[in-house]
């Protein structure tokens, strides 16, 4: 199933995906026609386990290259310049064994901000993501929502272009994923876009502005978000949303 | 029973009177040991780190030389570094036999392959779990490791840990290459088999109770260190 619809999106696509494909052992992994996102709110992509969506996520992210096709972002293919404006979450935070406030101060270091301007800067952050008076504390000590937190103020801390997360929030329970979807609508609000995975129709239905449904590494169908939920297009997308198991 | 009491009671007297020669002994065991870890620290750490982060042909055989030069028998590397200074050696030149410098170059063999193969493990080890992060973070595979390193701290302080225990306690090189010379290259290990030879057990005993002490203080750190670290991963998980 090739013949994808492209976004129908409102603005010029910031990120594109075309004659994307990753073959591993034989079996086609990826296989996106053409994948244009657009818009100023959250893109999120829906699907089940193995329907391609993280492999993608990385692709568009440079993390993994395809072996045909090409990621563009802005109309320039994704190198270090693109990443450099992107950030990207993963489902299980990788913190580095050090306090809350050095996990930070890592990524203000590495972008060359003098340490007057990162103290001020972490300090924002921290009250930002509600762990002011935890930036002493061993970043691995943390529970899961506010290691989760730190991981996304980490990723929000060089005013990314584009934020990409994996399931942030599938360890979390509602009150901690509450505090993790407010910090992306915050940060989708300042104007980075937000490119998000999840399994969870209802955090779906809450943040996303458009879909991407995904199924077997190709894109079943993929709009605004209002669309999809209101009157999806494919069957995959139909079956999704009256809660049948999409394979 | 009562003569070993005796000697004991001696031995402790040596200690506690700080008996200058015991003391001496002592303390030129702790500079050589300490010397060849560093040594070997500034040797090994940058090879394990490369071995676990390059990708290289040839890369698996090295790790598993590596592996197996950690069992390096103390005599035979006694014996090549002997070879290597004696006068018709190829570093004969230096007249390094017999001296301390001889014994550190003996343990630095002996204490490299245990601190690389131990640096290689860690860093590999976090590099499994960071590496994803790193790249997305726009740091390279290159400058990923000081990253790597530093937060393996803990578990390369482990290693620099297990090869002073391996140096200081070793016997069969030091003895071949320094030759147990009073006052000049008598070590804690060579001295302890020297005066058990001649009955003095007081001395050996006083410098095994040292030698022995040292070896808990290590092992104590260690786990402490272990625990430490281990406590902060379950917090985590």
């Amino acid at each position: 199933m090739r013949d994808l619809p492209i976004l129908e999106s409102h603005d010029r696509p910031f990120l594109r995906a075309e004659d994307l494909v990753i073959t591993r052992n034989g079996r086609r992994l990826l296989d996106v026609a053409d994948l244009a996102l657009g818009g100023t709110g959250p893109t999120l992509f829906l699907g089940p386990n193995g329907a391609g969506k993280s492999l993608l996520l990385r692709c568009l992210h440079g993390l993994i290259v395809a072996d045909r096709g090409r990621v563009t972002q802005d109309g320039q293919p994704i190198g270090a310049e693109q990443r450099r404006r992107q950030a990207m979450v993963f489902q299980t935070p990788v913190l580095l064994r050090r306090s809350v406030a050095a996990n930070l101060d890592y990524v203000l270091k590495r972008r060359g901000l003098a340490r007057g301007a990162r103290r001020a800067r972490i300090a924002g952050l921290l009250e930002e993501g509600g762990l002011s008076g935890k930036d002493r504390q061993a970043a691995r000590s943390l529970s899961g929502g506010e290691a989760q937190r730190l991981a996304i103020l980490r990723a929000l801390a060089c005013d990314p272009e584009i934020l990409f997360l994996d399931e942030p929030t599938s360890a979390l329970d509602p009150a901690a994923t509450q505090d993790i979807e407010t910090m992306i609508l915050r940060a989708a609000r300042r104007g980075t876009r937000i490119v998000m995975i999840t399994h969870d129709i209802g955090q779906a239905r809450r943040l996303a502005h458009d879909i991407v449904l995904m199924q077997g590494g190709t894109v079943a169908e993929s709009g605004p978000a209002h669309d999809f939920f209101d009157d999806p297009q494919s069957q995959a997308g139909r079956r999704f949303l009256a809660g049948g198991l999409v394979l | 029973m009562q003569g070993f009491a005796q000697e004991f009671t001696m031995a402790m007297g040596l200690i506690l009177s700080g008996d200058p020669e015991l003391w001496a002994i002592v303390l030129l065991s702790l500079r050589v040991s300490l010397m060849a870890v560093l040594i070997a620290a500034a040797i090994g750490m940058p090879m394990g780190a490369a071995l676990a982060v390059g990708r290289f042909p040839g890369r698996r055989v090295a790790i598993v030389l590596l592996n197996a030069l950690m069992g390096l028998p103390p005599v035979v590397v006694g014996l090549m570094v002997y070879l290597m200074l004696s006068r018709s050696g190829p570093l004969g030149v230096l007249e390094l036999l017999y001296t301390p410098t001889a014994m550190i170059v003996a343990q630095v063999v002996l204490v490299t392959p245990i601190i690389a193969a131990l640096t290689r493990q860690t860093v590999e080890m976090l590099d499994a779990e960071y590496a994803e992060q790193l790249r997305s973070l726009g740091v390279s595979r290159l400058a990923s490791v000081p990253t790597l390193l530093w937060d393996g701290r803990v578990a390369l302080l482990t290693a620099l840990l297990a090869g002073f225990g391996r140096a200081i306690a070793e016997v069969g090189a030091v003895i071949m290459v320094g030759g147990n010379i009073n006052h000049v290259t008598r070590v804690m290990t060579t001295t302890i088999a020297l005066e058990t030879s001649k009955g003095n057990l007081a001395l050996a005993l006083a410098l095994g109770t040292i030698l022995i002490g040292i070896a808990i203080g290590v092992t104590g750190t260690v786990s402490l260190l272990g625990a430490r670290n281990g406590q902060q991963e379950m917090r985590h998980a």
